[in-house]
Protein backbone atom coordinates (compact mmCIF):
# COMPACT_ATOMS: atom_id res chain seq x y z
CA UNK A 1 0.00 0.00 0.00
CA UNK A 2 2.80 2.44 -1.27
CA UNK A 3 1.64 5.83 -1.05
CA UNK A 4 3.17 9.17 -2.18
CA UNK A 5 3.44 12.33 0.28
CA UNK A 6 5.46 15.47 -0.35
CA UNK A 7 7.43 14.10 -2.96
CA UNK A 8 8.58 10.72 -0.95
CA UNK A 9 7.63 7.45 -1.57
CA UNK A 10 6.10 6.06 1.92
CA UNK A 11 5.79 1.95 2.23
CA UNK A 12 2.17 2.53 4.06
CA UNK A 13 -0.03 5.41 4.93
CA UNK A 14 0.81 4.88 8.82
CA UNK A 15 2.74 7.08 10.95
CA UNK A 16 4.20 7.12 13.83
CA UNK A 17 3.12 10.19 16.36
CA UNK A 18 5.67 12.37 17.77
CA UNK A 19 6.59 11.92 21.77
CA UNK A 20 6.05 7.98 21.39
CA UNK A 21 9.09 5.85 21.28
CA UNK A 22 11.08 7.58 19.12
CA UNK A 23 13.77 8.44 20.90
CA UNK A 24 16.64 6.44 18.85
CA UNK A 25 17.51 5.71 14.99
CA UNK A 26 17.35 2.02 16.58
CA UNK A 27 13.89 1.96 17.75
CA UNK A 28 12.75 4.24 14.81
CA UNK A 29 14.14 1.63 12.62
CA UNK A 30 12.07 -0.88 14.55
CA UNK A 31 8.77 1.38 14.25
CA UNK A 32 9.69 1.47 10.46
CA UNK A 33 10.06 -2.09 10.31
CA UNK A 34 6.72 -2.99 12.02
CA UNK A 35 5.06 -1.66 8.98
CA UNK A 36 4.87 2.41 9.36
CA UNK A 37 5.32 4.67 6.35
CA UNK A 38 6.32 7.39 7.93
CA UNK A 39 8.12 7.76 11.53
CA UNK A 40 8.65 10.87 13.49
CA UNK A 41 11.80 11.75 16.18
CA UNK A 42 10.98 13.09 19.55
CA UNK A 43 10.50 17.19 19.57
CA UNK A 44 13.84 18.41 19.71
CA UNK A 45 14.35 21.55 21.64
CA UNK A 46 16.48 24.46 21.78
CA UNK A 47 18.12 23.53 24.89
CA UNK A 48 18.81 20.19 27.24
CA UNK A 49 15.58 19.67 28.71
CA UNK A 50 14.52 16.87 31.60
CA UNK A 51 10.78 17.10 31.45
CA UNK A 52 8.71 16.67 34.40
CA UNK A 53 9.09 14.81 37.53
CA UNK A 54 7.27 11.36 37.69
CA UNK A 55 4.12 10.55 37.27
CA UNK A 56 4.38 11.80 33.62
CA UNK A 57 1.92 9.07 31.78
CA UNK A 58 -0.94 7.32 32.74
CA UNK A 59 -3.21 4.80 31.55
CA UNK A 60 -6.80 5.35 32.24
CA UNK A 61 -8.41 2.60 30.56
CA UNK A 62 -9.84 4.72 27.82
CA UNK A 63 -6.70 6.63 27.11
CA UNK A 64 -4.49 8.06 28.79
CA UNK A 65 -2.91 11.47 30.42
CA UNK A 66 0.68 12.15 29.88
CA UNK A 67 3.09 15.35 31.03
CA UNK A 68 5.94 14.09 29.91
CA UNK A 69 7.17 17.75 29.44
CA UNK A 70 9.28 17.70 26.72
CA UNK A 71 12.47 16.30 27.07
CA UNK A 72 14.95 16.30 24.46
CA UNK A 73 18.87 16.83 25.24
CA UNK A 74 19.13 20.10 22.41
CA UNK A 75 19.51 20.27 19.43
CA UNK A 76 23.19 20.67 19.39
CA UNK A 77 23.43 17.61 21.78
CA UNK A 78 22.50 14.84 19.61
CA UNK A 79 25.53 14.76 17.35
CA UNK A 80 25.75 10.23 17.77
CA UNK A 81 22.18 10.56 16.80
CA UNK A 82 22.45 12.68 13.34
CA UNK A 83 25.56 10.67 12.72
CA UNK A 84 23.29 7.62 12.93
CA UNK A 85 19.91 8.99 11.07
CA UNK A 86 22.41 9.62 8.38
CA UNK A 87 22.74 6.31 7.30
CA UNK A 88 19.14 5.32 7.58
CA UNK A 89 17.33 3.76 4.75
CA UNK A 90 13.64 4.63 5.60
CA UNK A 91 12.02 8.47 5.79
CA UNK A 92 11.50 10.58 9.43
CA UNK A 93 10.13 13.82 10.39
CA UNK A 94 11.74 15.47 12.60
CA UNK A 95 9.62 16.89 15.25
CA UNK A 96 10.86 20.66 16.44
CA UNK A 97 9.79 23.52 19.16
CA UNK A 98 10.56 26.41 20.91
CA UNK A 99 9.62 29.00 23.58
CA UNK A 100 10.03 32.02 20.95
CA UNK A 101 9.52 32.83 17.14
CA UNK A 102 13.26 32.80 17.01
CA UNK A 103 13.76 29.30 19.53
CA UNK A 104 11.72 27.46 16.32
CA UNK A 105 13.85 28.87 13.76
CA UNK A 106 16.88 28.37 15.53
CA UNK A 107 16.32 24.60 15.85
CA UNK A 108 14.57 24.38 12.70
CA UNK A 109 17.79 25.44 10.82
CA UNK A 110 19.99 23.69 12.63
CA UNK A 111 17.53 20.39 12.31
CA UNK A 112 16.96 21.13 8.13
CA UNK A 113 21.00 20.99 7.99
CA UNK A 114 20.48 17.14 9.16
CA UNK A 115 18.65 16.38 6.57
CA UNK A 116 15.30 14.64 7.98
CA UNK A 117 12.84 13.94 5.18
CA UNK A 118 10.52 16.62 6.85
CA UNK A 119 10.07 19.03 9.77
CA UNK A 120 7.24 19.02 11.99
CA UNK A 121 6.86 22.10 14.25
CA UNK A 122 5.05 21.33 17.56
CA UNK A 123 2.80 24.31 18.09
CA UNK A 124 0.52 22.28 19.83
CA UNK A 125 2.29 20.72 23.31
CA UNK A 126 -0.23 21.09 26.16
CA UNK A 127 2.43 19.75 29.14
CA UNK A 128 4.77 23.19 29.44
CA UNK A 129 4.62 26.25 30.50
CA UNK A 130 5.84 28.04 27.94
CA UNK A 131 6.26 26.12 24.92
CA UNK A 132 4.22 25.30 22.03
CA UNK A 133 0.91 25.43 22.44
CA UNK A 134 0.09 29.40 22.57
CA UNK A 135 1.88 29.36 18.95
CA UNK A 136 -1.24 26.65 18.07
CA UNK A 137 -4.23 28.53 19.09
CA UNK A 138 -3.92 32.29 17.60
CA UNK A 139 -3.66 32.83 14.11
CA UNK A 140 -1.22 35.65 13.61
CA UNK A 141 0.88 33.61 16.12
CA UNK A 142 0.71 30.90 13.75
CA UNK A 143 1.40 32.48 11.02
CA UNK A 144 4.68 34.32 12.36
CA UNK A 145 6.22 31.23 13.76
CA UNK A 146 5.20 28.60 10.77
CA UNK A 147 6.48 31.48 8.09
CA UNK A 148 9.96 32.05 10.06
CA UNK A 149 10.61 28.92 10.23
CA UNK A 150 9.88 28.36 6.71
CA UNK A 151 12.37 31.12 5.40
CA UNK A 152 15.21 28.86 7.23
CA UNK A 153 14.20 25.45 6.17
CA UNK A 154 15.35 22.95 3.10
CA UNK A 155 12.81 20.22 3.59
CA UNK A 156 8.61 20.57 3.68
CA UNK A 157 6.93 22.02 7.26
CA UNK A 158 4.15 20.11 8.52
CA UNK A 159 2.61 21.99 11.13
CA UNK A 160 0.83 19.95 14.16
CA UNK A 161 -1.91 21.13 15.22
CA UNK A 162 -4.12 21.71 18.84
CA UNK A 163 -7.58 20.80 19.29
CA UNK A 164 -7.71 23.64 21.97
CA UNK A 165 -7.74 26.41 19.16
CA UNK A 166 -11.26 27.89 19.06
CA UNK A 167 -11.31 27.46 15.28
CA UNK A 168 -8.57 24.85 14.12
CA UNK A 169 -9.40 25.55 10.28
CA UNK A 170 -8.18 29.28 10.79
CA UNK A 171 -5.48 27.88 12.02
CA UNK A 172 -4.58 25.79 9.40
CA UNK A 173 -5.54 28.32 7.14
CA UNK A 174 -2.95 30.80 8.80
CA UNK A 175 -0.03 27.73 8.37
CA UNK A 176 -1.17 27.20 4.28
CA UNK A 177 -0.83 31.11 4.15
CA UNK A 178 2.64 31.06 5.77
CA UNK A 179 4.02 28.17 4.11
CA UNK A 180 3.41 24.95 5.66
CA UNK A 181 3.20 22.28 2.99
CA UNK A 182 1.11 20.00 5.30
CA UNK A 183 -0.92 19.71 8.41
CA UNK A 184 -0.40 17.16 11.26
CA UNK A 185 -3.52 17.21 13.57
CA UNK A 186 -4.54 16.32 16.70
CA UNK A 187 -2.04 16.70 19.52
CA UNK A 188 -3.29 15.57 23.13
CA UNK A 189 -6.57 17.40 23.84
CA UNK A 190 -6.59 19.34 26.92
CA UNK A 191 -4.80 19.66 29.33
CA UNK A 192 -7.43 17.73 31.78
CA UNK A 193 -6.15 17.13 35.44
CA UNK A 194 -6.82 13.29 37.12
CA UNK A 195 -7.03 13.72 40.71
CA UNK A 196 -6.13 10.57 43.05
CA UNK A 197 -8.83 10.97 46.00
CA UNK A 198 -7.25 8.54 48.69
CA UNK A 199 -4.24 10.89 48.98
CA UNK A 200 -5.98 14.07 47.55
CA UNK A 201 -3.26 14.89 45.19
CA UNK A 202 -3.60 15.37 41.06
CA UNK A 203 -1.67 12.16 39.82
CA UNK A 204 0.57 14.27 37.07
CA UNK A 205 3.82 15.32 38.77
CA UNK A 206 2.82 18.64 36.40
CA UNK A 207 -0.66 17.99 38.30
CA UNK A 208 -2.06 18.56 33.98
CA UNK A 209 -1.54 16.77 30.98
CA UNK A 210 -3.32 16.17 27.59
CA UNK A 211 -5.46 13.46 26.71
CA UNK A 212 -4.50 10.27 23.96
CA UNK A 213 -5.99 7.49 23.01
CA UNK A 214 -9.54 6.13 21.90
CA UNK A 215 -11.36 8.46 23.95
CA UNK A 216 -9.89 11.33 21.94
CA UNK A 217 -10.93 9.99 18.45
CA UNK A 218 -14.47 12.15 17.86
CA UNK A 219 -12.85 15.23 18.59
CA UNK A 220 -9.75 14.35 16.07
CA UNK A 221 -11.97 13.18 13.22
CA UNK A 222 -14.11 16.66 13.74
CA UNK A 223 -10.60 18.91 13.86
CA UNK A 224 -9.36 17.08 9.97
CA UNK A 225 -12.83 17.62 8.80
CA UNK A 226 -12.56 21.18 9.62
CA UNK A 227 -9.22 21.64 8.19
CA UNK A 228 -9.69 19.14 5.14
CA UNK A 229 -12.46 22.54 4.69
CA UNK A 230 -10.17 25.25 5.33
CA UNK A 231 -7.10 24.31 3.56
CA UNK A 232 -5.79 22.41 0.22
CA UNK A 233 -2.61 21.00 2.07
CA UNK A 234 -2.25 17.35 3.03
CA UNK A 235 -3.34 16.07 6.58
CA UNK A 236 -1.74 13.50 8.50
CA UNK A 237 -4.82 12.91 10.58
CA UNK A 238 -4.25 11.37 14.54
CA UNK A 239 -5.78 10.97 18.09
CA UNK A 240 -7.19 7.82 19.36
CA UNK A 241 -6.46 5.51 16.13
CA UNK A 242 -6.00 2.04 17.38
CA UNK A 243 -7.95 -0.20 14.08
CA UNK A 244 -7.83 -0.61 10.28
CA UNK A 245 -11.77 1.31 10.72
CA UNK A 246 -10.58 4.16 13.16
CA UNK A 247 -8.20 4.70 10.11
CA UNK A 248 -10.35 4.44 7.61
CA UNK A 249 -13.01 7.07 9.58
CA UNK A 250 -9.86 9.80 9.98
CA UNK A 251 -9.81 9.48 6.14
CA UNK A 252 -12.89 9.79 5.07
CA UNK A 253 -12.98 13.18 7.21
CA UNK A 254 -9.95 14.19 5.16
CA UNK A 255 -6.26 13.31 6.29
CA UNK A 256 -4.03 11.90 3.84
CA UNK A 257 -1.76 9.57 6.02
CA UNK A 258 -2.94 8.39 9.61
CA UNK A 259 -0.81 8.89 12.52
CA UNK A 260 -0.49 6.05 15.52
CA UNK A 261 0.52 6.67 19.01
CA UNK A 262 -0.97 5.67 22.33
CA UNK A 263 -2.29 2.69 20.27
CA UNK A 264 1.45 1.05 20.77
CA UNK A 265 0.44 0.45 24.66
CA UNK A 266 -3.13 -1.40 23.27
CA UNK A 267 -2.19 -2.92 20.39
CA UNK A 268 1.78 -3.59 20.53
CA UNK A 269 4.32 -2.39 18.48
CA UNK A 270 3.38 -4.27 15.57
CA UNK A 271 0.10 -1.67 15.61
CA UNK A 272 1.49 -0.30 12.62
CA UNK A 273 1.17 -3.14 10.33
CA UNK A 274 -1.63 -4.22 12.06
CA UNK A 275 -3.68 -1.15 11.33
CA UNK A 276 -1.73 -0.91 7.70
CA UNK A 277 -3.37 -4.48 6.62
CA UNK A 278 -6.87 -3.79 8.09
CA UNK A 279 -7.27 -0.37 5.90
CA UNK A 280 -6.01 -3.03 3.10
CA UNK A 281 -9.05 -5.70 4.08
CA UNK A 282 -11.45 -3.17 4.97
CA UNK A 283 -10.92 -1.38 1.04
CA UNK A 284 -10.58 -4.79 -0.67
CA UNK A 285 -14.12 -5.71 0.72
CA UNK A 286 -15.52 -2.68 -0.34
CA UNK A 287 -13.82 -2.54 -3.85
CA UNK A 288 -12.68 1.44 -2.78
CA UNK A 289 -9.25 2.73 -2.66
CA UNK A 290 -7.94 5.36 -0.67
CA UNK A 291 -8.18 8.13 -2.81
CA UNK A 292 -11.76 7.26 -3.48
CA UNK A 293 -12.16 7.53 0.15
CA UNK A 294 -10.36 10.15 1.14
CA UNK A 295 -12.72 13.16 2.38
CA UNK A 296 -15.72 10.73 1.40
CA UNK A 297 -17.50 12.26 4.23
CA UNK A 298 -17.63 16.06 2.80
CA UNK A 299 -19.23 14.50 -0.09
CA UNK A 300 -23.35 14.68 0.43
CA UNK A 301 -25.10 11.52 -0.85
CA UNK A 302 -27.14 12.01 -3.85
CA UNK B 1 -15.37 -1.80 40.35
CA UNK B 2 -11.61 -1.56 39.23
CA UNK B 3 -10.01 -4.26 38.22
CA UNK B 4 -7.03 -3.53 36.47
CA UNK B 5 -3.53 -2.87 38.46
CA UNK B 6 -1.75 -1.73 35.14
CA UNK B 7 -3.93 1.69 34.64
CA UNK B 8 -4.25 4.66 37.33
CA UNK B 9 -2.63 3.78 40.81
CA UNK B 10 -3.78 1.51 43.05
CA UNK B 11 -3.82 2.86 46.51
CA UNK B 12 -2.13 1.12 49.21
CA UNK B 13 -1.18 1.42 52.87
CA UNK B 14 2.20 0.04 54.10
CA UNK B 15 1.13 -2.78 56.79
CA UNK B 16 4.67 -3.45 57.89
CA UNK B 17 7.67 -2.01 57.04
CA UNK B 18 11.10 -4.48 57.73
CA UNK B 19 14.66 -2.99 57.54
CA UNK B 20 16.98 -5.55 56.23
CA UNK B 21 19.92 -3.23 56.48
CA UNK B 22 20.65 0.72 57.34
CA UNK B 23 20.26 1.28 53.90
CA UNK B 24 17.39 -1.28 52.70
CA UNK B 25 13.57 -1.67 53.46
CA UNK B 26 11.32 -3.52 52.59
CA UNK B 27 7.58 -2.45 52.53
CA UNK B 28 4.74 -4.96 52.93
CA UNK B 29 0.78 -4.10 51.37
CA UNK B 30 -1.56 -6.48 51.85
CA UNK B 31 -3.52 -6.59 48.03
CA UNK B 32 -4.34 -10.04 45.49
CA UNK B 33 -1.52 -8.46 43.08
CA UNK B 34 -0.90 -10.96 39.84
CA UNK B 35 2.83 -11.63 38.97
CA UNK B 36 5.39 -13.09 37.79
CA UNK B 37 8.90 -12.99 38.98
CA UNK B 38 10.99 -10.55 36.91
CA UNK B 39 7.87 -8.10 36.25
CA UNK B 40 8.07 -4.73 37.71
CA UNK B 41 5.64 -2.15 39.20
CA UNK B 42 5.50 1.61 39.33
CA UNK B 43 5.63 2.93 42.79
CA UNK B 44 4.22 6.78 43.71
CA UNK B 45 5.04 8.61 47.07
CA UNK B 46 2.18 11.45 45.83
CA UNK B 47 3.88 14.78 46.11
CA UNK B 48 7.54 13.17 45.61
CA UNK B 49 7.70 10.85 42.43
CA UNK B 50 7.02 7.56 40.90
CA UNK B 51 9.69 4.72 39.97
CA UNK B 52 9.86 1.32 38.99
CA UNK B 53 10.30 -1.43 42.07
CA UNK B 54 10.27 -5.40 41.68
CA UNK B 55 8.18 -7.26 43.91
CA UNK B 56 10.54 -8.77 46.44
CA UNK B 57 7.85 -11.09 48.48
CA UNK B 58 4.69 -12.51 47.03
CA UNK B 59 2.02 -13.88 48.07
CA UNK B 60 -1.56 -14.71 47.48
CA UNK B 61 -2.97 -11.50 49.41
CA UNK B 62 0.62 -9.99 50.37
CA UNK B 63 3.65 -8.65 48.45
CA UNK B 64 6.51 -6.31 49.13
CA UNK B 65 9.12 -4.25 47.37
CA UNK B 66 12.93 -3.92 49.05
CA UNK B 67 14.26 -0.33 48.33
CA UNK B 68 17.96 1.09 48.81
CA UNK B 69 18.25 4.47 49.90
CA UNK B 70 20.21 5.79 47.05
CA UNK B 71 18.71 9.25 45.51
CA UNK B 72 15.76 11.56 46.42
CA UNK B 73 13.14 9.19 46.07
CA UNK B 74 14.45 6.07 47.43
CA UNK B 75 15.70 7.89 50.64
CA UNK B 76 12.17 9.00 51.51
CA UNK B 77 10.90 5.84 50.54
CA UNK B 78 13.13 3.94 53.09
CA UNK B 79 11.67 6.66 56.00
CA UNK B 80 7.66 5.65 55.16
CA UNK B 81 5.91 3.15 58.06
CA UNK B 82 2.82 1.63 58.71
CA UNK B 83 -0.26 3.54 57.36
CA UNK B 84 1.76 5.37 54.74
CA UNK B 85 -0.08 5.68 51.85
CA UNK B 86 1.70 4.55 48.28
CA UNK B 87 0.50 4.27 44.80
CA UNK B 88 0.83 1.21 42.38
CA UNK B 89 0.38 0.52 38.72
CA UNK B 90 1.59 -2.67 37.08
CA UNK B 91 2.76 -4.93 37.29
CA UNK B 92 4.45 -4.24 33.79
CA UNK B 93 7.15 -6.14 31.74
CA UNK B 94 7.83 -9.55 30.84
CA UNK B 95 9.07 -11.42 33.88
CA UNK B 96 11.79 -14.77 33.86
CA UNK B 97 11.04 -17.91 32.24
CA UNK B 98 10.62 -20.23 35.07
CA UNK B 99 11.91 -23.19 34.81
CA UNK B 100 11.53 -25.63 38.02
CA UNK B 101 12.55 -28.96 36.17
CA UNK B 102 16.22 -27.69 34.76
CA UNK B 103 19.58 -27.24 36.52
CA UNK B 104 20.06 -23.49 36.91
CA UNK B 105 22.13 -20.92 38.50
CA UNK B 106 21.29 -17.97 39.83
CA UNK B 107 23.38 -15.16 40.44
CA UNK B 108 22.56 -12.40 42.12
CA UNK B 109 24.45 -8.93 43.23
CA UNK B 110 23.72 -6.58 45.90
CA UNK B 111 19.97 -4.82 45.56
CA UNK B 112 19.86 -7.25 42.52
CA UNK B 113 19.15 -10.19 44.81
CA UNK B 114 15.45 -8.70 45.24
CA UNK B 115 13.88 -9.60 41.71
CA UNK B 116 15.19 -12.69 42.30
CA UNK B 117 14.38 -14.29 45.50
CA UNK B 118 10.71 -14.68 44.02
CA UNK B 119 12.13 -16.33 41.18
CA UNK B 120 14.12 -18.96 43.21
CA UNK B 121 10.75 -19.73 45.36
CA UNK B 122 9.29 -20.82 42.03
CA UNK B 123 12.59 -22.93 40.95
CA UNK B 124 13.27 -26.43 42.13
CA UNK B 125 15.79 -28.25 44.27
CA UNK B 126 18.44 -28.10 41.56
CA UNK B 127 19.21 -24.63 41.64
CA UNK B 128 22.84 -23.15 42.42
CA UNK B 129 22.19 -19.70 44.34
CA UNK B 130 25.70 -17.68 44.53
CA UNK B 131 24.53 -14.23 45.98
CA UNK B 132 27.54 -11.64 45.97
CA UNK B 133 27.88 -7.64 47.03
CA UNK B 134 30.24 -4.99 48.41
CA UNK B 135 30.18 -6.53 52.47
CA UNK B 136 28.38 -8.34 54.66
CA UNK B 137 25.76 -5.12 55.57
CA UNK B 138 24.57 -5.13 51.41
CA UNK B 139 23.58 -8.79 51.63
CA UNK B 140 19.85 -8.75 51.44
CA UNK B 141 17.73 -11.65 52.94
CA UNK B 142 20.82 -13.58 54.38
CA UNK B 143 18.35 -15.54 56.55
CA UNK B 144 15.51 -16.27 54.31
CA UNK B 145 15.97 -19.08 51.97
CA UNK B 146 16.18 -22.48 54.27
CA UNK B 147 18.75 -24.36 53.13
CA UNK B 148 16.84 -27.78 52.74
CA UNK B 149 15.23 -26.40 49.86
CA UNK B 150 18.29 -26.44 47.87
CA UNK B 151 20.78 -29.35 47.17
CA UNK B 152 23.22 -26.53 46.70
CA UNK B 153 23.24 -23.64 49.52
CA UNK B 154 23.34 -20.24 48.76
CA UNK B 155 26.81 -19.02 48.30
CA UNK B 156 27.85 -15.83 49.11
CA UNK B 157 30.54 -13.62 48.26
CA UNK B 158 31.39 -9.94 49.25
CA UNK B 159 34.17 -7.55 47.83
CA UNK B 160 35.57 -6.82 50.81
CA UNK B 161 35.51 -10.52 52.19
CA UNK B 162 33.47 -9.92 55.05
CA UNK B 163 30.68 -12.48 54.20
CA UNK B 164 31.47 -15.50 52.39
CA UNK B 165 34.32 -15.63 49.51
CA UNK B 166 36.18 -12.57 49.36
CA UNK B 167 35.92 -11.87 45.61
CA UNK B 168 33.21 -11.40 42.89
CA UNK B 169 29.92 -14.00 42.15
CA UNK B 170 31.72 -14.80 38.55
CA UNK B 171 34.52 -16.44 40.38
CA UNK B 172 32.22 -18.42 41.92
CA UNK B 173 30.07 -19.42 38.85
CA UNK B 174 33.00 -20.46 36.59
CA UNK B 175 34.17 -22.34 39.61
CA UNK B 176 31.01 -24.31 39.49
CA UNK B 177 31.07 -24.67 35.95
CA UNK B 178 35.04 -25.42 35.65
CA UNK B 179 34.16 -28.44 38.54
CA UNK B 180 31.51 -30.16 35.52
CA UNK B 181 28.60 -28.75 36.87
CA UNK B 182 26.44 -28.23 33.90
CA UNK B 183 23.79 -25.79 33.80
CA UNK B 184 20.74 -25.44 31.40
CA UNK B 185 20.12 -21.85 32.35
CA UNK B 186 21.93 -19.21 34.16
CA UNK B 187 19.76 -15.83 35.78
CA UNK B 188 21.48 -12.97 36.63
CA UNK B 189 20.46 -9.54 38.42
CA UNK B 190 22.84 -6.95 39.44
CA UNK B 191 25.20 -4.00 38.42
CA UNK B 192 25.10 -3.96 34.82
CA UNK B 193 29.07 -4.58 34.11
CA UNK B 194 28.35 -8.04 36.63
CA UNK B 195 25.78 -9.00 34.56
CA UNK B 196 27.41 -8.72 31.57
CA UNK B 197 30.19 -10.85 32.89
CA UNK B 198 27.95 -13.65 34.01
CA UNK B 199 26.69 -13.03 30.18
CA UNK B 200 30.49 -13.43 28.80
CA UNK B 201 31.19 -16.54 31.24
CA UNK B 202 27.52 -18.00 29.83
CA UNK B 203 28.27 -17.43 26.24
CA UNK B 204 31.69 -18.82 26.39
CA UNK B 205 30.08 -22.08 27.70
CA UNK B 206 27.33 -22.33 25.87
CA UNK B 207 24.64 -21.54 28.59
CA UNK B 208 21.41 -19.74 27.67
CA UNK B 209 21.51 -16.35 30.21
CA UNK B 210 18.54 -14.25 31.07
CA UNK B 211 19.41 -11.21 32.94
CA UNK B 212 16.94 -8.00 34.08
CA UNK B 213 18.14 -4.52 32.83
CA UNK B 214 17.31 -1.26 34.75
CA UNK B 215 16.72 2.00 32.27
CA UNK B 216 15.31 5.30 33.54
CA UNK B 217 11.59 4.83 33.10
CA UNK B 218 8.32 6.92 32.95
CA UNK B 219 5.26 5.15 31.12
CA UNK B 220 6.22 1.60 32.20
CA UNK B 221 3.90 -0.10 29.00
CA UNK B 222 6.17 0.19 26.45
CA UNK B 223 4.97 3.71 24.59
CA UNK B 224 7.41 6.39 26.15
CA UNK B 225 10.49 5.63 24.84
CA UNK B 226 12.43 7.02 27.70
CA UNK B 227 13.86 3.29 28.45
CA UNK B 228 14.75 1.98 24.91
CA UNK B 229 18.12 0.50 25.22
CA UNK B 230 19.08 -0.03 21.34
CA UNK B 231 15.90 -1.56 19.59
CA UNK B 232 14.86 -3.06 22.66
CA UNK B 233 12.12 -1.12 25.07
CA UNK B 234 13.09 -1.69 28.78
CA UNK B 235 9.76 -1.86 30.41
CA UNK B 236 7.75 -3.74 27.73
CA UNK B 237 10.35 -6.25 26.00
CA UNK B 238 12.01 -7.04 28.85
CA UNK B 239 13.02 -5.99 31.50
CA UNK B 240 14.29 -9.76 31.31
CA UNK B 241 16.38 -10.72 28.46
CA UNK B 242 17.93 -13.47 26.96
CA UNK B 243 20.73 -14.74 25.13
CA UNK B 244 19.18 -14.07 21.86
CA UNK B 245 18.21 -10.66 22.56
CA UNK B 246 21.36 -9.19 24.47
CA UNK B 247 23.72 -10.78 21.53
CA UNK B 248 22.26 -8.21 19.47
CA UNK B 249 21.61 -5.41 21.91
CA UNK B 250 24.76 -3.19 21.36
CA UNK B 251 23.83 -0.87 24.30
CA UNK B 252 24.34 -3.45 26.36
CA UNK B 253 26.81 -2.46 29.49
CA UNK B 254 27.79 0.48 26.99
CA UNK B 255 25.00 2.91 26.85
CA UNK B 256 21.80 4.21 28.73
CA UNK B 257 19.85 7.07 28.06
CA UNK B 258 19.25 10.34 30.54
CA UNK B 259 16.00 11.52 31.51
CA UNK B 260 15.95 14.50 28.84
CA UNK B 261 16.81 11.35 26.02
CA UNK B 262 20.68 12.45 25.52
CA UNK B 263 22.55 9.01 25.30
CA UNK B 264 25.66 8.71 27.59
CA UNK B 265 27.96 6.01 28.52
CA UNK B 266 26.81 3.49 30.96
CA UNK B 267 29.41 5.16 34.10
CA UNK B 268 27.73 8.54 33.96
CA UNK B 269 24.01 6.95 33.35
CA UNK B 270 24.65 5.35 36.73
CA UNK B 271 26.13 8.38 38.42
CA UNK B 272 23.65 10.49 37.36
CA UNK B 273 20.93 7.83 38.30
CA UNK B 274 22.52 7.25 42.11
CA UNK B 275 21.94 11.19 42.68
Amino acid sequence: MTIQFLGKKLKSPIVLASGVLGNSKDILERVHLNGCGLVTMKSIGPEPRDGHKNPTVIDLGHGMINAVGLPSPGHLNMDDEWDALKKRDFPIVASVYGGSVQEYQTVAQYVSSQNPDFIEINISCPNSEKHGMIFGVNPTSTHDVVSAVKKVIQVPLIAKLTPQAPDIGQIAKACEDAGADAICAINTVGPGMVIDIESQQPVLAFKKGGLSGPMIKPIAVRCVFDIFNAVNLPIIGLGGISTGKDAIEIIMAGADLVGIGSAVRYRGLNVFQKVADEIQVWLSEHNLSLEEIKGAAHRSIK
Amino acid sequence: MKTATDQQHIMLKVVEKTMESPEFATLFFDYPLLFKPGQFIMVWIPGIDEKPYTISYHSQNRFAITIEAKGIFSQKAVTLDKGSLVGIRGPFGNGFDIHPDKSVAVVAGGCGMAPLATLVEKLGKNTTFIHGARSKDYILYPERFAPDLFNTQRQFCTDDGSFGHKGFVTDLLEKQIESGKQFDLVYTCGPEIMMAAVFNICEKHYIPCQVSLERYMRCGFGVCGACVCGKQVVCKDGPVFNSLALRDMKDFNKKALLKSGKEVDLSLYFSWRCQ
